[in-house]
């Protein structure tokens, strides 16, 4: 393979023969190897985050009908350098009675989960951290320990509000993770592996072409378990002022906010390596750097349609979420698993034209009769509520006599 | 399958260390300047009113409870999706009655209004 | 002493010194958080078996749904904001106690041949995901307690909901 086509691959045997020449035993020259595969793509993606904030305010601001930050640099592109330089030299302020292990281990947990996942993303059919057998259920598993990150911060921070605004944010993040479990199952039915790059190799047809119905359980579900809106209750409640990091100032704030935003493209980029076909493309089967390129536009399409989505609706209410959550999206999860569970075994196998159709109208027939059910059950939650009054008049209080005020001045 | 995990290994503990070692960084570079008034808890500004622990709902518990039920039945279920494809249309029914069980459960929760936020 | 056997003495090691710290912390939330570290070494014992799926298994049902269980459970039980242990004065007959049950236990399990030998280890095809599934679904395999098990959630879930529920008129 030549260094064009697939630039890890030969960068990885040319030092495997370097670190071998110069007498390292196999075992450490793979643990370097390891090491440095690791380093690069923990390193990557806090760096890609600088571009990411500046990306999001910038298109943020166009959305919303303003600029967005053009100041420092053209564009505004070294507005998050500047941002960087200002909070790596801002004071920690601790809050006298914060539980300095849970107050500290908080931020660390948040970023660590998120980076945890690109472990397992297949870059290309030959980039990949590693290829583990239980790829998917890995990517949940860093997904509960980024929660724990986030009760942490609750309860170390010795504030109420901190604590009220963790405890929500962990039921709400708990329960969006049962149906982004459940869809992520639909796929692994249909690859008949757990592991991401199978899964990304197994489409010839994009799953979402197959399966839209699990495909937009996961895409609600992963904006919720991000924190984004409109489920942005965690972070930017008025009624508990910031949510559960309060307290925390300088850096350890940065890193809540670093994750945030990486969580956000790391969403996107599961996206596409499960339902879109991840590194699948013309020609990306002989030159995975092609693949990678491909893998990139997927995610960077899903990451605007995320903003978009952010900067367009309305945040819900907690109850609101919860009730989307519990009596929308995980009946649609199991149907939808239901469904293409039964559809597909009665169909034949391969990506005939009969399988791919009887899978497609299938999953749009579900979303459209839980369309109409959602219309049904609001028209009559609708008619049982009543209106508690009528518009009244507001009474005007009559003016004070001026002869009382003159005599009191005199 | 031993050297992926160990993969992981490697690959987390420096996605921990990661951060931690620009807190530190940080840490290093910051002023340090300690007040009572900056140190106090934050409550909009005003003085805290009572202690800061507060008693709260049992509904959070009744919600972890039932994410608890339902992550362990997805998470049986994840090896029939592996197995999915080699398995007949008879394994399939079994697997969607267990689904159904499960959605009764859920449908039970439903009428009884665990599900509700108050 | 080979790689693998160094890894598992340390990976011992923590976790004991894990189990160690829960019980004998003074704070609970220190005792939740050990326990944390506990099971992820006991996810650790797994991992090094290769039994990838019951590791990972372990870290998402456990670590994330168990332990934030217990994490509420120690917020709810913990209004007043006393860190007071009471103690517990027979603690050296029960140590003694639960010592000669554990050995006895141990005793009697390895001289027990089919504990005390050591089992072939699995081939690589073996190791597939995909016959757990298999075996789960099979008329001959374990599919009646794959049922059973669904039934048996689902009692836990109305056990809860019935626990956790406020009655109607019953005052909060």
């Amino acid at each position: 393979m030549s260094f064009v086509a697939d630039p890890v691959t030969f960068i990885i045997d040319w030092l495997q023969r370097v670190l071998g020449g110069w007498g390292l035993s196999s075992g450490w020259v793979q643990f370097i190897l390891f090491a440095l595969g690791a380093i690069l793509l923990t390193v990557g993606p806090m760096l890609l985050t600088v571009g990411l904030i500046w990306v999001e305010r910038k298109l943020g601001g166009r959305f919303q009908d303003r600029l967005g930050p053009n100041r420092v640099g053209p564009w505004g592109v070294f507005q998050t350098i500047a941002d960087m330089l200002k909070i790596f030299t801002k004071e920690y302020i601790t809050p006298i009675g914060a539980d300095k292990v849970l107050y500290n281990l908080a931020p660390i947990l948040a970023v660590g989960a998120v980076l945890g996942v690109w472990a397992v993303i297949p870059l290309s059919s030959t980039i990949f951290g590693t290829n583990i057998n239980v790829g998917v259920l890995y990517i949940m598993a860093v997904g509960a320990i980024g929660e724990l990150g986030v009760i942490l911060a609750g309860l170390g921070s010795n504030n109420k509000y901190a604590l009220l605004g963790g405890f929500r944010a962990v039921a709400q993040l708990i329960s969006y993770e049962v149906p982004m479990v459940l869809a992520l199952l639909v796929p692994v039915m249909l690859s008949g592996s757990m592991g991401l790059n199978d899964i990304a190799g197994a489409q010839k047809v994009a799953y979402v072409f197959l399966v839209p119905a699990a495909a937009l359980v996961f895409f609600i579900a992963a904006i919720a378990e991000n924190g984004r809106a409109p489920f942005d209750l965690m972070e930017a409640d008025s009624e508990i002022v910031a949510g559960f990091n309060i307290e925390y100032s300088g850096l350890k704030f940065g890193m809540f906010y670093v994750a945030d935003f990486l969580h956000a493209f790391t969403s996107a980029l599961v996206f596409s390596t499960i339902f879109l076909g991840g590194w699948q493309g013309p020609g990306a089967e002989q030159y995975p750097i092609l693949g990678f390129i491909y893998l990139m536009i997927k995610t960077v399409i899903v990451y605007v349609f995320l903003l978009g989505v952010r900067f367009t609706l309305p945040r819900f209410r907690i109850d609101q979420m919860m009730a989307v959550n519990w009596k929308l999206l995980t009946p649609l999860a199991m149907a939808a698993i239901l469904v293409t569970a039964i559809v597909d075994k009665l169909t034949p196998g391969g990506f005939g034209l009969v399988r791919i159709v009887a899978l497609l109208v299938s999953n749009v027939g579900l979303l459209l009769i839980t369309n109409w059910l959602v219309g049904a059950y609001v028209r009559a939650h609708r008619a049982r509520r009543q209106v508690v009054s009528g518009p009244r008049t507001v009474v005007v209080a009559p003016p004070k006599p001026v002869s009382e005020a003159q005599e009191v001045n005199a | 399958m031993l050297h992926e995990w160990f993969y992981l290994v490697i690959f987390l503990s420096i996605a921990f260390l990661l951060p931690a070692a620009a807190i530190l960084i940080a840490g290093l570079l910051s002023p340090r300047k300690t007040g009572k008034i900056k140190t106090s808890t934050y409550e909009c500004g005003i003085e805290t009113v009572g202690s800061s622990k507060i008693q709260f709902k049992a509904q959070y518990y009744l919600f972890g409870l039932i994410f608890l039920i339902f992550d362990v039945e997805t998470v049986l279920l994840f090896p029939f999706a592996v197995a999915y494809q080699k398995i007949l249309l008879f394994g399939v029914i079994e697997a969607v009655l267990f689904v159904l069980i499960l959605a009764a459960g859920l449908a039970y929760a439903w009428r009884k209004g665990a599900l509700d936020w108050h | 002493m080979t790689l693998m056997q160094v890894i598992f003495l340390a990976n011992a090691l923590v976790t004991i010194f894990a189990a160690l710290m829960m019980v004998t912390s003074r704070k609970l939330i220190h005792a939740a958080l050990w326990l944390v570290l506990c099971l992820f070494g006991v996810a650790a014992v797994f991992g090094m078996l290769e039994a990838s799926f019951i590791t990972i298994v372990q870290i998402i049902v456990y670590i994330g749904a168990i332990a934030i269980l217990i994490l509420f459970a120690v917020m709810l039980t913990q209004n007043a904001v006393d860190d007071s242990y009471k103690g517990n004065r027979r603690w050296l007959m029960t140590g003694l106690v639960a010592l000669l049950a554990l050995g006895g236990t141990l005793l009697a399990l390895f001289t027990w041949p089919k504990v005390a030998s050591l089992s072939t280890a699995l081939t690589t095809a073996q190791l597939d995901i995909g016959l757990i599934g298999q075996a789960l679904v099979d008329p001959q395999g374990y599919v009646i307690p794959c049922e059973g098990s669904s039934l048996l959630l689902i009692a836990a879930l109305i056990g809860a909901i019935y626990v956790g529920m406020e009655r109607k008129g019953e005052e909060k």
